[in-house]
């Protein structure tokens, strides 16, 4: 009736997921009810749950990320914990625990909490940066979004029901075929990933298609923001590289549930081809996550500086080169299979050259705050950390790209310390810049400035403690994943970044406060322009939080940092431009198509872990159904009157020129 | 229009030079660690003291190419700190050009600077790759030792099909005898790595991967698995004995007189999970017993047995 | 967001409002790359589902690969050239460009807001596209029935699986024609629906096309000595 699913799949033996679990179950449920008794589900369902709305959308993608980080983070917490005990020792985690701990946390890390992060800046930002209303398709928007949800919901059920992968965050055969891996733990992955795959390509082709095709008058490509530049490419990749992604875990798949051959050990199955098209698509994900964070970056540093970005086509160039080049790459992650030298040496120079425009977007940033007059904001310095941090982790990368340096560190702590070293670096620090540089323009308030402050030191240091070693015992041999050790010489130093990822949990602690702090004082702290970092970019003209339409009339743009020439000539005239001749605006109306869709996605996926065949067609009907639903509808969209739209307008105006009056006084 | 107040444009002064001082003081120590390590106990043993010569051309490269990177990375982070500090809002002695975004020069410098280091790293990248390859014999008088891995679950078995013996997680070898390896896996992906020698290798089901290897001085080494391959992974590690000639045919004599065969059933018995605790050898072995693993015509390992506890948070496939 | 749509075009479309400022248009129409604004729905949508095509054209990519690779993994068991049927690939084929020449039809009866001729049009594409269907679920029955399914060798899994994916695809082209038939039928010629079917017809052709590499690349490649 439910499939493989009894009773014991929930782990009453186990006293760590169990109590895991019920707490969180308990929160979860005691936050509901308090949802429910304040009556706020109206308003979550129609401000919220059901809005296509970008910058909506961006906002639950970040918060779906920043949840997820703790739990990602939690994962950290457990993993150095057992290596700092577990020296001639079994530690607190026994293999079967440990080995779900770290697939767990890799998994949920890169694809449920670096992707939405950078995802729900992009989606946030980039429609106002082209000076647009909305992306190209936003009820498909909110689909995109919803499917994510729904995968990491998959992946923290596997939680208490059942078990997690063991096989790491990719998950190579034949490990992760049925022989070897019998239990559910592979197909929660693989379904989890799957349905947020899905969602990931929707928002592809969501921003690709709103770059290219509907930016503001006058917005020409040499005009567009770096941060829309970065986010095209990243949005290119992800379109060209997740569905590779999508085949390769299909083949897993059909190998689990109808016995095929790809990569069996029997019947000619080929388990190199797995390796090497998990990381054609592996490759350009990791450029996927850093490239709108160098645009993050780009904006910050140059908004902080008080000048344009230095070599604006320059860094375009670099972008588009990592780009391409990011296609490249993908043997590095195992040059220690047997390739022939020509094609383990061909492959490191390819990994070598993509150095090269990395190197020379820190360069350019260097030069944008050379003769600039430089502000340490909370962004700005994350900004410096990132160029200060990213650096090293790019250097022991192109030592890595050298085949027979890679040969003594593939899957060493050496590796992980580089990769942590450039995602945390860059990724990381890149997300954390712009949720306090576009916090004020979401929310209406600027976060405190001195625990943000406090929170990029304890994250900066407790990083280099907690990996500056694991580049040292990387060095001595050890190599990744181990759940227990002999070597005495690895011991001391695996206390040592213990001690840093504790480090690290202050700072995460000490972001939690600043967020808690700000909501309270928000009044305080409140952005009554819009424009509270003196910014450059179109974003800035609107108010913050922007009105639901972003702007009453769509810009005219005329030149590079369309924004910046507007203000200074309002500044130099004292007073703001002629107001626009208000009409009335169709704006894409609410749908519950997304949360719906993924809810039938949610069962489809769980039911298809279990076995349970029934559920799976029930789904798959419920899910056609939904589309079906959508495609009937009649009203798509719906009018807001000139006046509204003129008074929300005119509140705007009315702030900024004060400010400016204020200014001149 | 301008939102910044006169008042927010003056940052903090103290704390940012205080910042400067913290970052430039703690990147300085990471080196010195890491050197002095280098030379104290605290880094060895490992990839930095390695025992024999493809271990030492790899160290030779790390090194050399970790000295050219700093070159570049050293200068652009005190670049980073020194231009952040001097330009800070503050300073009113440093120079304000906003109108400045473009240099030609400076494109070119900055293009080029990176792509010379990575063209002279990709050329150690390119002959790296072939003097270093796996396959690639090791220069010596003496007629390699010819040693066959296969990686179980969860143990190492080294055959030594020219002298009829075979060992369970001990690889003995004698000093300065090049080793060629011929590596496959009963099961699951594996890497066979012994840090001190030099270079990793996949070890794959059904296919053979090659490498070379030579320790140059006596000494026990730790060798490891390097690929995760299951619950035993962190058991999987073995003993590498470098031994004079004569202790060789010492250990080889014991061996051959002594122990379990290696046939089918033996073989079998080992295809099974299990971590062994104490190396032991076996004598005795099936003429090309490794030919046929890797034909599979013995068959690949088992995998985990279900077991109540697996079986019902759903291990067993459906009636 | 909403832009309008040029006279040139839909005669029928729906009343939106153009809110930008002094507007310089190609053809009547902007393109969203600098000029006039934002590019008007059709031409988004449009680009949009090319962008989704070329995403699937990748996917299938990996699949085509996976067939190249392991081609010769026969393990023993039979190869292309001993199981491939090339007359019902033949007739396979046919039935699947025919059905792509009718949806042609379909879109011109379309744009000439012609009911009975789209309705007609796009009931025989989907008896064609149907009927492909059907003799590839029979050579797939066949092949099972004689032992070598896709759990015989990985050659024959990565057929199953390139070949199924293809049948897939039109079998959610299927479920989604008789959405854009009822639609049609019940809701007329609006812009939207419109627009849906430009989609709907990308899809079907790019199938076709799909279908051309897999018959040359799996079956006639295939089955040479």
């Amino acid at each position: 009736m439910l499939g493989k699913l009894t009773w014991q799949a929930i782990p009453f033996d186990q006293p760590i997921p169990l109590y895991t679990g019920a707490v969180v179950g308990l929160m979860l449920v005691a936050v509901l009810v308090w949802v429910a008794r304040k009556g706020y589900v109206p308003y979550l369902w129609r401000e919220w749950i059901t809005s296509v709305d970008h910058k909506r959308i961006g906002v639950m993608y970040c918060a779906l990320a920043l949840l997820m980080l703790l739990r990602g983070f939690i994962d950290a917490l457990m993993m150095r914990g057992q290596q700092a005990f577990a020296f001639h020792a079994a530690g607190f985690l026994p293999p079967e625990h440990y080995n779900q701990i770290f697939s767990a946390h890799g998994t949920i890390m890169i694809f449920f909490v670096g992707m939405p992060f950078v995802v729900g800046l992009m989606n946030y930002v980039v429609p106002l940066q082209l000076g647009v209303r909305d992306v190209a398709f936003p009820t498909l928007n909110s689909v995109g979004f919803w499917l994510t949800a729904a995968g990491s919901l998959l992946v923290n059920v596997s939680l208490v029901v059942g078990e997690f992968s063991r096989a790491g965050w990719l998950p190579y055969p034949p490990l992760s075929e049925l022989r070897y891996s019998p239990g559910v733990g592979i197909d929660y992955y693989l379904w989890a990933l799957q349905i947020s795959g899905v969602g990931t390509l929707i928002g592809g082709i969501n921003l690709v298609t709103t770059i290219l095709k509907t930016r503001a008058p006058g917005m020409r490509y040499r005009r567009m923001p770096i941060f829309c530049w970065t986010a095209l490419a990243s949005n290119l990749l992800m379109v060209a590289a997740f569905p590779i992604l999508t085949a390769t875990l299909a083949m897993l798949l059909l190998d689990r549930y109808l016995g095929f051959h790809f990569f069996t050990n029997d019947a000619g199955g080929n388990a190199m081809m797995f390796v090497n098209l998990i990381w054609a698509w592996g490759h350009p994900e990791v450029y996927i996550l850093i490239l709108p964070c160098f645009g993050v970056f780009s904006e910050v540093v140059s908004t902080f500086s008080g000048k344009p970005l230095f070599g604006y086509r320059s860094m375009v160039t670099a972008t588009m080169a990592i780009c391409v080049l990011s296609f490249m790459v993908w043997l590095h992650h195992f040059f220690t299979m047997g390739a022939s030298p020509e094609v383990n040496g061909f492959f490191g120079i390819m990994s070598m050259i993509i150095a090269v425009p990395t190197g020379v977007k820190v360069f350019n940033w260097l030069f944008t705050m050379y003769r600039g007059r430089v502000r340490f904001t909370v962004p700005m310095l994350w900004a410096i950390g990132f160029m200060v941090t990213f650096v090293i982790g790019g250097m022991t990368g192109v030592l890595l790209a050298i085949p027979p340096a890679d040969f003594v560190l593939h899957n060493s702590l050496f590796l992980v310390a580089h990769f942590h070293n450039v995602i945390i670096g860059g990724v990381l620090f890149g997300v954390f810049a712009g949720y306090n540089y576009w916090f004020p323009k979401a929310f209406g308030f600027k976060l405190d400035e001195r625990l943000g402050k406090a929170a990029f030191w304890c994250w900066f240091i407790g990083f280099y403690v907690a990996f500056v070693p694991l580049y040292a015992v990387g060095l001595m041999g050890m190599t990744r994943r181990l759940q227990h050790y002999d070597q005495p010489q690895w011991h001391p130093w695996l206390l040592v970044a213990a001690v840093g990822v504790l480090l690290i949990l202050c700072g995460i602690v000490l972001q939690a406060a600043q967020l808690i702090v700000s909501i309270r004082s928000r009044h305080r702290r409140a952005d009554p322009t819009g424009d509270p970092w003196d910014g450059r970019t179109l974003e800035w003209a609107t108010a913050s939080p922007p009105p639901l339409f972003n702007f009453a009339v769509l810009p005219d743009v005329t030149g590079q940092e369309p924004y910046w020439g507007t203000k200074r000539k309002a500044i130099e005239a004292m007073h703001l431009s002629a107001e626009p001749a208000y009409e009335p605006l169709e704006v894409p109306r609410n749908s519950p198509t997304g949360f719906v869709t993924a809810f039938f996605a949610f069962f489809l996926g769980f039911a298809l872990i279990w076995h349970i065949w029934w559920m799976v067609g029930l789904a798959l009907v419920g899910a056609y159904a939904t589309f079906v639903v959508f495609a009937w509808r009649d009203v798509t969209e719906s009018l807001m009157p000139a006046q509204e739209v003129a008074r929300l307008d005119r509140a705007n105006r009315t702030a900024r020129a004060l400010a400016l009056q204020e200014m001149h006084a | 229009m301008m939102a910044v107040h006169r008042s927010s444009l003056v940052p903090i002064v103290r704390p940012s030079l205080r910042a400067a001082a913290r970052t430039v003081s703690l990147l300085l120590l990471l080196p010195c660690v890491v050197l002095a390590g280098c030379d104290g106990a605290a880094l060895r043993p490992g990839l930095l003291d390695p025992a024999g010569p493809v271990g030492q051309a790899e160290r030779t490269i790390l090194l050399d190419s970790l000295v050219i990177m700093l070159g570049i990375v050293v200068p652009t982070i005190l670049c980073t700190l020194a231009v952040a500090w001097w330009y800070r809002a503050s300073n009113r002695r440093a120079v304000y050009a906003p109108q400045w975004t473009y240099s030609g020069r400076l494109e070119l410098l900055v293009w080029s600077i990176p792509a010379l280091v990575i063209v002279f790293l990709g050329g150690i990248a390119w002959i790296g790759s072939h003097d270093l390859a796996p396959t690639k014999p090791l220069s010596a008088d003496r007629k390699p030792l010819e040693v066959q891995v296969v990686a179980l679950d969860w143990k190492w078995l080294f055959i030594y099909p020219e002298q009829h013996v075979a060992s369970l997680n001990r690889l003995v070898t004698p000093v300065g005898t090049p080793v060629h390896f011929r590596l496959t896996s009963a099961s699951v992906m594996n890497v066979f790595f012994v840090p001190e020698l030099g270079s990793e290798i996949y070890a794959m089901s059904g296919m053979v991967t090659e490498l070379n290897l030579q320790a140059d001085r006596t000494g026990a080494f730790h060798g490891l698995a390097a690929q995760i391959n299951g619950d035993g992974f962190a058991d999987m590690t073995f003993d590498t004995r470098a031994v004079t000639a004569s202790e060789f045919s010492e250990w080889l004599a014991t061996a051959q007189a002594d122990g379990p065969t290696l046939d089918d059933a033996a073989y079998r018995a080992l295809l099974r999970q299990s971590s062994i605790l104490r190396p032991y050898t076996f004598r005795n072995i099936t003429p090309n017993l490794f030919e046929e693993i890797i034909s599979m015509h013995l068959p690949p390992g088992e995998g985990p047995r279900v077991t109540q506890a697996n079986a019902d948070i759903g291990s067993m496939k459906e009636e | 967001m909403s832009t309008s749509e040029s006279a040139l075009r839909l005669p029928s479309s729906s009343v939106a409002l153009d809110l930008r400022a002094a507007p310089v248009l190609i053809r009547g129409e902007a393109t969203g790359h600098g000029e006039g604004g934002p590019a008007p729905k059709r031409i988004v949508v449009g680009f949009g589902f090319w962008i989704f095509l070329l995403s699937d054209i990748v996917m299938f990519s990996a699949f085509f690969a996976s067939y190249a690779v392991l081609g010769d993994a026969t393990a023993g068991g039979p190869t292309a050239a001993q199981l491939f049927d090339l007359r019902n690939v033949q007739i396979e084929t046919a039935c699947l460009l025919l059905s792509s020449f009718c949806c042609g039809i379909a879109s011109l009866a379309v744009e000439q807001r012609y009911q009975q001729l789209t309705q007609l049009a796009l009931l025989v594409t989907g008896l064609l596209g149907l009927a492909f269907l059907a003799l590839e679920v029979q050579e797939f029955a066949g092949l099972i029935a004689r032992g070598a399914g896709p759990s015989r060798s990985a050659f024959l899994s990565s057929f199953f699986a390139l070949v199924g994916c293809h049948g897939a695809h039109i079998t959610a082209g299927l479920l989604w024609l008789g959405t854009m038939m009822a639609q049609f039928y019940a809701k007329g010629f609006r812009p939207d629906i419109c627009r849906r079917y430009l989609c709907f017809s990308l899809f079907w052709h790019a199938l076709d096309i799909i279908w051309v590499a897999i018959f040359t690349i799996v079956y006639l490649i295939g089955v040479r000595p």
